[in-house]
């Protein structure tokens, strides 16, 4: 595995969660990036494109008592990886769709992901909504990077943002290469998991276990964080 | 038109059979009994040259030694006579020459040498037209070259080659401009042993050193300059909208992807606007030939070869002024084809043009754009393992393979297809059923997409990626989980590293193919405990420390060689092995004129009309042979100054270390289930 930070003991009252994250939404607008920022707080400019998918995990603590895990799966964006994404939604607890914020066709394409996951993912599915390339728009006069421009921009902050209110989504604009919103956004989604039901083993699995889970006793060896 | 043929890539087509034992078990390969002669069916009067060919005492030796005539080095094909006199190298060279490899040799011997080297000639050639295997007559030699040196047959013998009157016209005449250059080395390094006892002499040592230093295809005259320049230049992405038809022009190389309808699907340099009008030039020229039944193969023209290769409903076309013959072109245009099947499978591929003859295949391919590059690129940089057909495998110790090879059947998940673990692009394991082999082609994808993309590599986590290995079977896809180790390693704690700064060379990756695409948990499981194992046992440290040593330099296997590179294949395991490019060939540039030979060296021996077994070659900056069994085929590289017996003897060496460190640079008999 990429990333196993390792947690620090854990007394008697710690909660640890661990949850299985999605990402979609088309190509081009990001996800590998954001997923990048996240987990390793690195940036590339000039990034290939995600053949297939990459798995990647990253430990967040909520407070000095709640840890959360996420398995994250950076999908590929490409028309044609379309029919195995129910194979990395399926069971997911939570899901990040992201659209590019000058890019007009993203936000149909990520409605269209946030329709399907709606329909065929979890019932309690939790999705945050990711406007990316927030830097592209922003003419920070502090910033020492090449100012944004604000014309780049293609979907307006309040257009996003009613639709997401509408669909019962979270939402942030971020930009993963100024690392804006990029941690809140995850932060967010660890608030909104239902923690409680998690206890120290880790959700209940969803409706169909086994079928592509890791064992109970391998979760928890993972989640236990000994690399040894 | 073309009309080359996939004859000799036959072996590739058979995949590594890693685990059966074929037919020609690799013992059998250097058994005494089949010296390489046996197999180089001479043809008379040919300009090429060959070893020598069926009688001979061959039981004197224990492997097989490659034998060239002493007096004929040209191949007419590759370098017109008469060759011109090295105007490079100073008179003061020319003296130093002779004392090359032997700088002990005595000063005062030298003047005597220099001038009764042309009479040995005559002794020489006289002793082969009658197309026996020539031997200098010692009662000759020896008082010509001044010494009473004993020396074993071997080292005297000669190529069988009959020659022409004109032949020895251009002999004579290229010895009386560098008599001693040419013939003083070859009997010094024949008398070679015999020298070693004498006394040295510092000047002169210094004066050979110089010599030595000299690299194959370090020179570079004025046409190699532009050649440099364009070379250079190749790899940029062409942005200056001026200049743009004229840069892209001036590439040395393209290649372009098109549907038979006549759409543009790949090109590695350029964009849509300016190649579609090329793109139309091409689908007609391809459509005209295609409608008479008499269908294109490639063509020459503005110095540039185009090979095209119609697999439809795809039209790929090659165009190269790399000196590259139409089947290494062919070549590189299935491993095109390959990338795009990997991606869609064959199936996919003929039902959208069934359905739409006029499909837009970028729209499906994209993001794969890197990896068609990826390749493309390795193509013009020059690539032994397409070349050669054949892949590259890490060396190790037997014992420690084997450790690796159990450790992975042991791990072995239920849905396991093939697990490997490569390291800086090459093999250190392989585990597969019994009745799968694995296709080089195949494994070049894979390394592709894995050591030259950084699609996969940049993403610093697992992987998992649908793909259709077609070697294996084109119509379905198969999951491949990947994960690079020293990133791991790396990861542990917060590193601000950037994940580009990895170099190639030193990443190591369990992959792990499965047919089930819902096995990710359970491929990385198997990967937990392979790593955890691996670095129980010690293998990991073994297999990274290898790795980070990098290949093996050419003066550990062969010291005091003036062999500077080679490519040896062992055709019944389809996988090579070949020294470091350090330190004589550092730059692209080299590396691609090295490579460049070996293209040049490897269409001669595989021409379909000449049945050659062997084949030396002198330039203006290198000498370098090619030695075809049909166990192995072996390509060296010497430095200008260097003669033919030194290469001899260094093939020589090669083949013999290979024989003996076989089972640590190939993988043989890999782990089955």
């Amino acid at each position: 595995m990429a990333t196993r930070a390792p947690i620090a003991s854990r007394p008697g009252g710690s909660r640890f969660a661990q949850f299985k994250l999605v990402l979609l939404g088309e190509s081009a607008v990001g996800k590998s990036s954001l997923v990048l920022r996240f987990v390793k707080d690195q940036f590339d400019d000039y990034r290939e494109s995600t053949i297939g998918a990459a798995f990647l995990t990253q430990t967040i603590s909520l407070d000095d008592t709640t840890t959360v895990k996420f398995e994250i799966w950076d999908t590929a964006g490409q028309e044609r990886y379309k029919s195995l994404a129910p194979m990395y939604y399926r069971n997911a607890n939570c899901a990040v769709v992201v659209y590019d914020i000058t890019q007009a066709s993203s936000l149909d394409k990520a409605k269209a992901w946030v329709k399907e996951l709606q329909r065929q993912a979890n019932e309690n599915i939790i999705i945050a909504l990711a406007g990316n390339k927030l830097d592209l728009v922003q003419d920070s006069s502090s910033s020492d990077a090449p100012a944004g421009n604000p014309d780049k921009r293609a979907i307006s902050t309040a257009e996003a943002e009613a639709y997401a209110r509408e669909a019962g989504l979270l939402f942030f604009e971020t930009s993963a290469k100024t690392a804006e919103n990029v941690r809140e956004l995850f932060t967010a989604i660890a608030r909104k998991l239902p923690l409680d039901q998690a206890g120290p083993r880790g959700l209940p699995r969803g409706p169909r276990p086994g079928v592509d889970l890791r064992p109970e006793a391998a979760g928890t060896q993972g989640g236990g964080a000994c690399n040894c | 038109m073309g009309g080359t043929s996939k004859g000799h890539q036959g072996v590739s087509n058979g995949g590594i059979e890693l685990g059966e034992a074929s037919s020609l078990s690799p013992r059998a390969e250097y058994s005494p009994n089949t010296p390489p002669r046996q197999t180089s069916a001479g043809v008379p009067g040919s300009t090429m040259y060959r070893g020598g060919s069926g009688k001979g005492t061959s039981d004197e030796r224990q492997s097989p030694v490659v034998d060239m005539g002493h007096g004929d080095a040209f191949d007419e094909e590759a370098l017109p006579p008469p060759l011109p006199p090295r105007p490079q190298i100073s008179p003061e060279r020319q003296t130093t020459s002779s004392s090359l490899y032997h700088p002990g040799s005595s000063k005062p011997s030298l003047q005597s040498k220099a001038t009764t080297a042309l009479s040995l000639t005559d002794i020489l050639t006289q002793s082969f037209p009658d197309g026996s295997r020539g031997t200098y007559a010692a009662s000759s030699a020896r008082p010509v070259a001044g010494f009473s040196a004993d020396l074993s047959p071997a080292d005297y013998r000669s190529g069988a080659s009959t020659r022409n009157a004109s032949e020895y016209g251009d002999i004579s005449s290229i010895r009386s401009y560098a008599p001693t250059l040419q013939v003083g080395g070859d009997i010094e390094s024949l008398m070679g042993e015999a020298l070693d006892s004498v006394q040295e002499n510092s000047p002169w040592k210094l004066l050979s050193s110089q010599i030595e230093s000299e690299n194959p295809l370090s020179q570079i005259s004025e046409e190699e300059k532009e050649f440099e320049s364009k070379f250079a230049e190749e790899f940029n992405e062409i942005e200056d909208l001026k200049m743009l038809l004229n840069c892209w022009k001036s590439r040395l190389k393209h290649f372009f992807i098109l549907s038979s309808a006549g759409k543009p699907i790949y090109t590695r340099h350029g964009d849509e606007n300016l190649i579609s009008g090329y793109i139309g030039v091409i689908q007609t020229i391809i459509s005209f030939y295609h409608d008479v039944d008499d269908s294109l193969k490639g063509f020459i023209a503005g110095g540039a070869r185009f090979v095209v290769m119609a697999e439809d409903p795809l039209y790929l076309v090659a165009i190269s002024r790399l000196d590259e013959s139409d089947t290494q072109l062919r070549t590189q245009l299935e491993a095109l084809y390959m990338q795009i099947l990997s991606t869609l499978t064959l199936p996919t591929l003929t039902r959208l043009f069934s359905t739409r003859p006029s499909t837009d295949l970028r729209k499906l391919l994209h993001g794969t754009e890197p990896l068609l590059s990826a390749l493309a690129d390795t193509f013009t940089r020059g690539s032994p393992p397409t070349l050669l057909s054949a892949l590259e495998c890490l060396k190790i110790r037997k014992a420690q393979r084997h450790l690796v090879n159990n450790t992975l059947l042991k791990a072995r998940s239920p849905s396991l297809l093939y697990g490997l673990i490569v390291a800086g692009g090459r093999l250190v394991s392989v585990v597969r059923p019994k009745r799968h082999s694995l296709h080089p082609s195949d494994l070049q994808l894979i390394f592709n997409m894995l050591f030259e993309a950084e699609g996969v590599k940049g993403g610093g986590g697992e992987n998992w990626i649908p793909l259709c290995l077609p070697g294996f079977n084109k119509n379905g896809y198969l999951y491949m989980y990947v994960s690079f180790l020293s990133r791991q390693a790396k990861s542990e704690g917060p590193s601000n590293q950037p994940t580009k700064s990895g170099g190639k060379e030193d990443e190591v990756a369990v992959v792990l193919i499965s047919a089930d695409k819902e096995s990710f948990y359970e491929q990385q499981q198997m990967q937990d405990n392979v790593i955890q194992q691996l670095e129980k046992n010690g293998s990991m440290d073994i297999i990274i420390s290898a790795v980070q040593k990098g290949r093996y330099s050419i003066s550990e296997i062969a010291p005091g060689t003036l062999l500077r590179h080679f490519l040896y294949k062992s055709r019944a395991n389809v996988q090579f092995t070949m020294p470091s490019y350090e330190p004589h060939f550092i730059s692209p540039l080299e590396r691609r004129k090295l490579l460049s030979l070996y293209h040049m060296l490897h269409a001669s021996v595989h021409a379909k009309s000449a049945h050659l077994k062997v084949q030396h070659c002198v330039h203006r900056d290198s000498i370098s042979l090619a030695w075809v069994t049909p166990f192995f085929e072996l390509y060296c590289v010497a430095g200008p100054n260097a003669n033919r017996n030194a290469l001899t003897q260094g093939a020589n060496k090669v083949v013999q270390w290979v024989r003996r460190e076989e089972e640590r640079v190939f993988i043989i008999g890999g782990a089955v289930f």
